[in-house]
């Protein structure tokens, strides 16, 4: 592939160890699940080790020198990660264990809420019909436990989101709207400047859930225009066990926190407690130390490579994909088979061959996919699938790795002799 | 590990034909089955006669394995009695879980020994069973509807 602004795909592989180890029978490793987790380069690993063998202390709370250095490191990721994504303020990044849990702590924090943020029997909460279960879940336990009435985006066939009822759906009932940026399924771009403006028009809050765009594309989070943003360390080339939420300041200040603990608080008695100002009020117990230094790396070496550059190696990649594999007979895209508005996941099935199978064949040819509902049920539903096949590409796929792929869906086809 | 070992003949042939899909009448017990890692699903019915399973029909929509799974349990438990069955399903249990260690007998499990390579991918253990957990539900209940009406 011709390198995007000087983008040198190879070059970059050499930075993921593990993109060139080889697995059972000698195989090479076609490494198509990026949207699942990415893989991890080099400078991420060490510094997660470094920060383990050098400066490993509890944070926030240990006064020697080790503390103060793991509190830096902690705090510096913050930092960084606040510039990553253009948050207006630093104090506005919270540390969850990943994006569900982001997302839980805002669904929690407004069930706990009293006063002008307590969301009321007659309210309505929106949701879209191509939502991660995650983005969906704990707004129909909000709903149950306070009786608002949960709502939802419909999809076109083409596989985007349908606002022809924009304004019927968000209106003055509506309290809060969430919606994914980029599907983790179908791959498409949801419109959220159109959702946005409805929403603030009619006073309801936007909760983003960008857990597969953050890696892929350049975010603004203050141009955005949302109000709170959630996604997730490991999609990102960073570690497991870290995500993000970020909120507009006054709302983390005026919600309830959602875990109480050590470090979320300003001071306690047996009665009652006061709270710390956000992040800190969201942060209960230990946060991930490591983890945050890691995901710290990880927004290094993206910012290195240039999300610019990140992102149209992604559309690159994503077009040659969708039209190598629309070349297969029996083979079906369920998603936008066009790379506009679109991100670096392709969900399809393949005739007379059930996904599992397909990704266990592949599997065995090196090829690394996901099979099943990607945790997106409703989504597949939708479609009238049960299940789908998803290969996704990330900022080290290669065209060759495409190759490899529709060549191994090819095999398998006749394998289970379907052609 | 060889894919062929997974995907024996036996197997795929009942993946293409299944044996018994479908779900009729009568029965006694209707149970519905997910695997909720990876969505493969399985309404099933037991029709029992006195102590004999007369019939097991079921729909199921999932991969091969766990297809050729629920026609391989319809060869093997219609027109047994169901402590029989149960015993099929203690000794293709045992395989399944053996992690390719078990050596299977063809006159007891029949096409069923098609399934001993399916224990060396533990992933796949789970689409295997999906039938028979279903069977052995479906079963005590309509053994216990069975008890009910004959008070």
């Amino acid at each position: 592939m011709s390198a995007a602004g000087g983008y040198d795909v190879e070059k970059v592989r050499e930075d993921f160890p593990i993109l060139s180890r080889a697995l059972a029978g000698g195989q090479s490793l076609v490494y198509l699940d990026s949207a699942n987790t990415s893989q991890k380069p080099t400078a991420v690993i060490d510094a997660m080790a470094e920060h383990y063998r050098r400066h490993n202390a509890n944070v926030a709370r240990a006064m020697h020198q080790l503390g103060a250095e793991a509190t830096e490191a902690f705090e510096g990721a913050r930092d960084k990660i606040a510039t990553f994504v253009n948050a207006p303020s630093r104090d506005e990044i919270v540390f969850t264990k990943n994006a569900s849990e982001a997302l839980n702590l805002v669904a929690n924090a407004y069930r706990n809420a009293i006063g002008d943020l307590e969301i009321r029997p007659g309210d309505e909460i929106v949701t879209t019909e191509l939502e991660h279960h995650s983005n969906i879940v704990p707004w129909q336990l909000l709903a149950q436990r306070t009786g608002a009435t949960l709502r939802w985006f419909g999809l076109t066939d083409e596989g985007r989101l349908d606002l022809s009822n924009l304004d019927e759906l968000v209106n003055e009932r509506t309290r809060i709207v969430t919606v994914a940026w980029v599907s983790n399924m179908l791959g498409s771009v949801s419109p959220l400047d159109a959702i946005i403006a409805r929403a603030h028009a009619v006073g309801a809050v936007v909760v983003v859930d960008a857990s597969q765009a953050v890696p892929q594309m350049p975010v603004d989070f203050a141009a955005l225009g949302a109000d709170f943003v959630v996604f997730t360390g490991h999609k990102m080339v960073g570690p497991t066990g870290i995500g993000v939420l970020w909120g507009r300041k006054a709302l983390l200040e005026e919600l309830p926190p959602f875990l109480g603990g050590g470090e979320m608080i300003e001071t306690v008695t047996m009665e009652r407690s006061t709270y710390a100002p956000p992040p800190a009020k969201f942060e209960a117990g230990t946060p991930p130390i490591v983890q945050a230094v890691g995901l710290g790396a990880a927004v290094d070496y993206l910012t290195g490579l240039g999300m610019d550059n990140v992102a149209a190696h992604e559309r690159e990649i994503t077009a040659y994909a969708l039209k190598r594999l629309g070349e297969i007979d029996g083979l079906t895209i369920v998603g936008p088979g066009e790379a506009v508005e679109r991100g670096g996941a392709v969900s399809f099935t393949l005739d007379g061959v059930h996904p599992h199978d397909v990704s266990q064949l592949l599997d065995s040819y090196g090829i690394a996919v996901r099979a099943g509902h990607h945790c997106a049920k409703p989504a597949h539903q939708r479609f009238g699938v049960q299940s789908t096949t998803r290969a996704s590409f990330y900022l080290y796929t290669t065209p060759a790795e495409i190759d490899a792929l529709v060549e191994g869906i090819e095999r398998t086809q006749k394998y289970f002799k379907v052609v | 590990m060889n894919i062929d070992a997974l995907y024996q003949e036996i197997i795929l042939d009942h993946y293409k034909k299944p044996h018994g899909a479908g779900l009729r009448d009568p029965y006694e017990a209707e149970v519905h089955h997910v695997n909720p890692t990876c969505g493969d699903e399985i309404t099933l019915r037991v029709h029992l006669d006195g102590d004999t399973v007369a019939d097991v029909s079921y729909d199921a929509e999932g991969c091969s394995i766990s297809q050729a799974s629920a026609s391989v349990l319809n060869d093997l438990v219609v027109g047994k009695t169901v402590a029989e069955g149960m015993g099929l399903l203690d000794t293709f249990q045992t395989l399944m879980q053996g992690r390719g260690q078990v050596e299977p007998d063809e006159d007891v499990l029949e096409d069923g020994i098609a399934f001993a390579g399916v224990a060396q991918f533990p992933a796949r253990v789970k689409c295997a069973l999906l039938s028979w957990m279903a069977w052995k539900d479906a079963t005590a209940q309509a053994v216990a509807n069975e008890s009910e009406d004959g008070r």
